[in-house]
């Protein structure tokens, strides 16, 4: 009798600590749901206010080209157009990613399956340290080293969006390389296995088996990647040069989302137009992390049925 | 044994949080906020202040003159710093707000050295800024290609050199644009052909300054007025001050801190000037100038 | 033949490609210490700055990004972990989950001055924890939280099922599998995830501008008293970091050393990242062992 007893109240206690544990993960990730919920309040609704409480229509600030905050136009608009920022910081963000990629897979295949040895002893703790140079370092290289260079080969300044591009292509390589890196090595053993032992090279193995299963890995990496691009502010902001001009060719200085919005914060008056028209900046910036990752999703769910 | 080191870790962040919330006793502390470029004079003025008055801590923040102006308006800080007029600056109830001026800057056109020109006139300036003058030819200069680079609009330094410099309805040009003085020198320094224009403080040999109508930017030029490019430096509280923002504001205007601090910093002490402006930009001689 | 050849140039082209990323990040390494080596000295690491003389050190901002370091792991990595947990173990393939999982990926793709400004008007003015430690803390949280969690969660995916399921088999319930089985296991990867989240707090600058503060006021080392303004423990006084100290020289420094400064004190943070990352390498090592020699 006494037996069953305690045997009952294990399997309560069993059960007490499984519903604590779920408890306290589950309090864990609401909390975290929730500071991003109040985060996105506080954003929206102060970029909101640009449209409501002072009055410029979407399409003017989408897409009118003129950025001068605070002066008006002919038609006694504001000038707020973004459309030179939203493609700056669209062209810097592809750019560095399109470049940043292809190099960041190989690097991963080389740690994962050609040289796992050397690449644990030389690439990954490399890889770790750059992560923790800040971005003001790296903008200071971009000024004293990549700027000048820029200049002597295309002519003219040097800022723009190349400078930015290459910048930014170093800072996220190693964001990229590290979840890459991730993404290879959870693809099981077997699959390897398997195709080696059908016959297929290292390199029809890798590609036919080993990059088809990660992709969906691939892609989060690359979007994180983009993410870190696209909010870098500080580095892209000493070598972009900053003009709010449509961009019409790398050379020339443009400027991004997030260089406009660090550089005149500080400057405005909170609940101003001027103010109110950079959180707009930064809605902008959500929205668009947001349709990135909407995307890689779905392409990650293609990719999984195969 | 989770349990107990989430339990551990709960006691030990809950007793961190405890103890600091407690009450300190004899130790006092003010925040000021704001200006950037007002902030290496605030921060060695509290400096010293502290090293004097044991236990009383000037908290100098940076985040430019916007954010010093709506958070002493907010009543959110001690004193709130501002390269401008609180008057100039919209959405700001200036009527609560007391000015103290401690100080005063004067701003001056940079270029890269090798432009071969050293003065221009006041038409030609505004005609390189609003983008019709776009060689240094047009001045009697090298052929080479002129390339404006601004602060950041809304920036003290901006709106001070463009409110003196150009005229009413002149549009600056589209050019690139960084947000410190800093930057601005080095870019400066190391892109040919380059103009832009920083505080006296940040003036190196690395960079040309230009004169104006053949008028130097020097103290001396600022103290008369004949070089007409400056600003005051605001410190402003909320209504007037008390405590030890009152004391700590005394010590700002003090002879110790006018005297030396001030100069060697790169600033100009607000006593040597002889002559006074309002918000609306209207000066009037000072009545005794020392 | 054919597919031996495109082995061979597949292979040799990810060799070299390999090999120009070990070269960038290479040179960019030794570029930084090459210029800031020299600057460091004892007295460089220990002196307090000097905002407009010559000889001013970062011994000061040193303390204080580590000790916002120690305090941002204190309070991200419990919080990250049980997030992790409850999306690897717990929570279901549903839209909820989809939704979880995207609006943590949007937060890390927010710009960290958002995050800062965010950090000001809530910490700072709203709570009223003025510009401190704790505020820069909870802003490099917010910051920090979604990479951490990300890396976390695949750490714990990448434990194969069968562990769980051995697990389970035992008796044990899935809490218990959880915490005595995968974590161990998934000690390393977590441990990994946690270096690289750290090394990017070190270096975060644009959050802490308007949290921390940019003022770093002078420490009495011998004061232990953590309700004192003076106290290195107190985590209500501004703090500026390595990171941000770097940032306010170049931008509107007058010190006339400020490049050497500058410049010694980036090697000095590559440094403080590189100690940081051998020791919890061998940390996660000696973990490791103990784990599963148990």
């Amino acid at each position: 009798m006494e037996e069953t007893q305690s045997k009952f109240m294990q399997k309560s206690s069993k059960r007490k600590i499984e519903q604590f544990g779920r408890t306290i993960s589950f309090i864990c990730i609401a909390f975290i749901v929730l500071i991003v919920l109040s985060i996105l309040y506080f954003v929206i609704s102060k970029g909101v206010s640009t449209f409501t409480t002072d009055g410029v229509s979407v399409i003017d600030f989408l897409f009118g080209d003129i950025w001068r905050p605070g002066e008006v136009g002919e038609n006694g608009e504001p000038l707020v157009g973004a459309l030179p920022m939203i493609l700056g910081s669209f062209f810097v963000t592809l750019l560095s990613a399109l470049l940043a990629t292809p190099f960041s897979i190989a690097a991963a295949i080389y740690m994962v399956e050609i040289s796992p040895k050397a690449g644990k002893k030389i690439l990954q703790p490399v890889i770790e340290l750059l992560v923790g140079i800040p971005s003001v370092v790296y903008g200071f290289i971009g000024l004293t080293v990549v700027v000048p260079f820029i200049r002597s080969i295309f002519g003219g300044t040097g800022f723009g969006i190349l400078s930015a591009t290459i910048v930014l292509f170093v800072m996220i390589l190693p964001t990229v390389t590290s979840m890459a890196v991730d993404a290879l090595k959870s693809v099981p053993r077997h699959y390897r296995e398997a195709s080696l032992a059908m016959g297929g090279t290292r390199w029809q193995t890798i590609y036919k088996v080993v990059l088809r299963a990660a992709t969906p890995g691939l892609l989060t990496a690359v979007v994180f990647g983009m993410a870190r691009a696209f909010g870098e502010a500080l580095a892209v902001q000493m070598v972009i040069g900053n003009a709010a001009m449509v961009p019409t060719d790398l050379i020339t200085p443009a400027s991004t989302l997030t260089s406009i919005l660090t550089m005149s914060m500080g400057n405005t008056v909170m609940g101003t137009l001027e103010n109110n028209v950079l959180w707009s900046l930064a809605t902008i910036l959500l929205v668009m992390a947001l349709f990135f990752n909407i995307l890689t999703r779905w392409i990650g769910k293609k990719g999984a049925m195969k | 044994m989770k349990f107990k080191k989430f339990r551990a870790l709960l006691v030990v962040m809950a007793s961190l949080v405890l103890t600091a919330c407690g009450e300190v006793v004899d130790e006092e502390s003010i925040t000021a906020v704001g200006s950037s470029a007002l902030q290496p004079l605030v921060e060695a003025a509290g400096e010293q202040y502290s090293a004097e008055n044991l236990g009383k801590f000037i908290n100098v923040q940076g985040g430019g003159s916007g954010t010093g102006l709506s958070q002493i308006a907010a009543g959110a800080v001690d004193i709130g710093n501002s390269d401008i007029f609180a008057e100039e600056s919209d959405g700001i109830d200036a009527s609560k707000l007391v000015d103290h001026r401690v100080a005063v800057v004067g701003i001056t056109p940079i270029v890269t050295p090798g432009t071969g020109v050293t003065n221009v006139t006041l038409e030609e300036l505004q005609g390189i800024f609003t983008g019709e003058i776009t060689n240094w030819k047009e001045l009697g200069g090298k052929d080479l290609p002129i390339t404006v680079l601004n602060r950041s609009s809304g920036s003290g330094t901006r709106a001070t050199f463009e409110k003196w410099v150009l005229e009413e309805g002149m549009k600056s040009v589209v050019s690139q644009e960084q947000e410190s003085s800093g930057t601005v020198r080095q870019i400066v320094a190391n892109t040919p052909g380059t103009i832009s224009y920083v505080a006296f403080s940040y003036v190196n040999d690395d960079v040309e300054t230009l004169s104006i109508n053949g008028i130097e930017p020097t103290n001396e030029n600022v103290n008369s007025n004949d070089w007409i490019i400056w600003s005051y430096e605001h410190m402003y509280t909320n209504g007037e001050p008390t405590g030890l923002t009152k004391d700590f504001m005394d010590y700002m205007l003090s002879d110790e801190i006018q005297d030396n601090l001030i100069g060697a910093l790169g600033y100009i002490p607000i006593k040597n000037m002889e002559v006074e402006r309002d918000a609306e930009g209207n000066t009037s001689p000072v009545e005794n100038p020392e | 033949m054919n597919s031996k050849k495109a082995d061979k140039i597949a292979v040799g082209v990810i060799y070299v490609m390999s090999a120009v990323i070990v070269l960038i990040l290479a040179s960019l390494l030794l570029f930084i210490l090459w210029r800031g080596l020299p600057q460091i000295s004892w007295e460089f690491l220990t002196a307090p700055a000097k905002s407009f003389q010559v000889g001013g050190g970062v011994g000061i901002q040193l303390f204080n990004s580590f000790y916002l370091l120690i305090l941002t792991m204190l309070i991200s990595t419990p919080l990250a972990l049980g997030a992790a947990i409850y999306l690897s173990e717990y929570a279901k393939q549903n839209w909820l989950t989809d939704f979880v999982r995207t609006a943590i990926e949007v937060l890390s793709s927010l710009p960290s001055v958002v995050v800062g400004l965010f950090g000001f008007l809530i910490f700072v003015i709203q709570w009223d924890f003025g510009f401190s430690i704790l505020s820069g803390a909870l802003a490099l949280t917010i910051f920090n939280l979604p990479l951490l969690t990300r890396t976390i969660e695949d750490s714990l995916q990448a434990i194969p099922a069968t562990q769980r399921e051995a697990g389970l088999a035992l008796g044990l319930s899935r809490w218990e599998t959880v915490t005595r089985v995968i974590l161990p296991a998934a000690l390393p990867g977590i441990i990994t995830g946690m270096i690289l989240a750290a090394g990017r707090i070190f270096g975060e600058a644009a959050a802490l501008i308007y949290t921390a503060g940019q003022s770093a006021p002078a420490l009495d080392f011998t004061n232990w008293n953590p309700q004192s303004i003076t106290s290195p423990l107190n985590i209500f006084r501004p703090a500026e970091t390595l990171a941000v100290h770097i940032w306010k020289i170049n931008s509107e420094g007058v010190m006339p050393d400020g490049e050497q400064v500058s410049a010694g004190a980036s090697a000095v943070l590559i440094l403080a990242v590189m100690l940081f990352n051998l020791g919890s390498r061998y940390l996660g090592r000696k973990l490791q062992k103990k784990a599963t020699s148990e």
